[in-house]
């Protein structure tokens, strides 16, 4: 079943193409990698999805086609955006942790949404952090700042603040660029985990990277799609000869 | 070639020394100029209560406290417009409009006092007068008003800069968390832009303080001590006002003369206080500036 259907979607800013009639589906309960070389247009798909990037210049920007989210389309005028944003909440490339406790950090976006009852924040943050997998570190020391966390950790804490809302779907745009190897494993350990109850979609890192967590996989070059599909068979028996290329290697 | 080298590095080691040179004697002028003043009045004198020149009466009290008034009393107008215009340049107002406000503000701050001094005294103070009725529309409230417009500018443009500098990664973690607009500019990128907002808010105040010109003709030049809770509705004089109004007919080398550089040696010290203190603040506040969010 489709989480989020995007049809023939054209994204422009300023006087760039970023997006080209792209249409595809995203299950839910599964991880989506959207993967391809630099300026393919990742991003910007990934933060159209929950409109994140309606606040640049916002009359440059120009939007076509539909994108629904449960069959209703997010850019129905009636739509609340912050409540949209909440229900698809997002991890970024550079993690960037409040200068607040490690508690303080994960409730952060529930105190936003005006939620007081502390027996409430308290079980949310220990659900969090454990989803996030990173409970087991910390746990002694969540009155401390989130920032002496190392990088990894302050990645799977900017996880646990976004699962702390309860949302749908996770967005993930290159969480683990920074992070050495044991800590990327131990983030795509969490995303295995999670889709049991979220819907993940993912900027990988790298080809490998897609290739190691793709359930479905969504090849993009130049703002394009250029194939979807099942994560093994675009990994080793892609369609397209650009897939392929780009997939082993040749370019990219 | 190496000699060529060698004269233009001369050139601006000289450049660069002659700037700290002339503050340097800049400096040591007023020094020489005003410390006498303090062995030629007592300093119940000095710091008293009345200023009359004339009687050999220098109480620079009233002047202080009138340049506080009037410069407080422009701050606390000038600080939430200037933000609040800052923040709706940045955050709010579409491209076009930036494009055209942005220039307008930088003009604004290019308008001679003189000229703003000559608006306040034909336009400001007769409407003061009207609207609060009071028995003349030179105040302290009237200069307030003409130095809180004066000071917008820089307040606005560096406030601004400040804001623009928050990296696009703070208002995206807040948005993505289901922040409001409105949240994320005042528990994120406010307090991401606090060091600058608070530089905004001190030039703004230095530039008020030192003004004089605007300042003289709107603010009646009453040299009495605001103490009732009023005071900001009559007229006031400030030190920059004294001095400007006095030292061109001051007998050189007169117990007068030298007061009025003291007064200008006071000048100088309160703006380095208050300089002093916002380098303090901004210091302070520096490690944690970038990842800095409140909650």
């Amino acid at each position: 079943m489709a989480k989020f259907t995007v049809r023939n979607l054209t994204f422009r800013y300023d006087d760039h193409l970023a997006l080209q009639d792209v249409s595809l589906d995203i299950p839910a309960n599964e991880i989506t990698v959207i993967f391809g070389p630099a300026h393919a247009g990742k991003s910007t798909l990934l933060r159209c999805l929950n409109r994140l990037n309606d606040l640049i210049e916002t009359e440059a920007i120009h939007l076509e086609g539909q994108i629904l989210l449960d069959g209703e389309d997010i850019y129905a005028p009636r739509v609340d955006v912050t409540e949209l944003r909440r229900r698809v909440g997002m991890v970024f490339a550079v993690p960037i942790p409040l200068p607040l406790s490690i508690y303080e950090n994960v409730v952060y976006g529930l105190r936003m949404r005006g939620e007081t009852s502390s027996s409430l924040l308290t079980e949310r943050v220990e659900r969090s952090l454990r989803q996030a997998a990173l409970w087991d570190e910390v746990r002694d020391r969540l009155d401390e700042p989130g920032v002496l966390l190392s990088g990894g950790q302050q990645q799977r804490l900017c996880l646990a603040r976004t699962l702390a809302l309860e949302p749908d779907v996770i967005l993930l745009d290159n969480p683990t660029s920074g992070l050495d190897p044991l800590s990327t494993a131990k983030v795509e350990a969490s995303l295995r985990e999670l889709k049991a109850d979220y819907t993940v979609v993912f900027v990988p890192h790298s080809v490998q990277q897609a290739a190691r967590v793709a359930d479905t996989a969504v090849f993009l070059l130049n703002g394009q799609l250029i194939e979807a599909g099942p994560g093994e068979r675009i990994f080793t028996r892609p369609r397209e000869q650009r897939t392929e290329d780009y997939v082993t290697g040749r370019f990219g | 070639m190496r000699n060529r080298e060698f004269v233009i590095e001369a050139l601006i080691r000289v450049a660069g020394f002659s700037a700290i040179f002339f503050v340097v004697l800049i400096f040591l002028f007023l020094m020489r100029e005003g410390v006498p003043a303090f062995w030629e009045t007592s300093a119940g004198n000095f710091f008293g209560e009345r200023w009359y020149p004339n009687e050999d009466l220098f109480g620079t009290l009233p002047l202080i406290l009138g340049s506080l008034l009037v410069t407080l009393g422009a701050v606390v107008i000038a600080l939430p417009l200037g933000l609040a215009t800052a923040v709706f340049i940045r955050e709010l107002a579409p491209g076009w409009l930036r494009e055209i406000l942005k220039p307008l503000v930088e003009i604004l701050a290019g308008i001679p006092s003189v000229v703003l001094g000559f608006l306040g005294m034909v336009a400001v103070s007769p409407l003061v007068r009207e609207w609060l009725n009071v028995p003349t529309g030179l105040t302290a409230f009237t200069g307030s008003l003409m130095l809180a417009y004066m000071s917008l500018p820089t307040i606005i443009s560096v406030a601004d800069d400040a804001i623009d500098a928050v990296p696009k990664a703070h208002r995206d973690g807040a948005l993505a968390l289901g922040a409001t607009h409105w949240q994320t500019i005042w528990r994120v990128v406010l307090p991401a832009a606090r060091s600058g907002v608070i530089i905004a808010v001190m030039l703004g105040i230095g530039r008020a303080i030192g003004e004089t010109m605007a300042v003289m003709m709107v603010t009646g030049n009453a040299a009495r001590i605001p103490q009732e809770w009023n005071a900001l509705f009559f007229p006031a004089r400030t030190m920059t006002a004294t001095i400007a109004a006095e030292m061109g007919e001051v007998a050189q080398g007169s117990t007068h003369y030298h007061v009025l550089f003291a007064v200008g040696i006071l000048l100088f010290a309160v703006t380095f206080v208050i300089n002093a203190i916002a380098s303090l603040v901004v210091i302070k506040g520096g490690p944690r500036r970038g990842g800095r969010l409140m909650g």
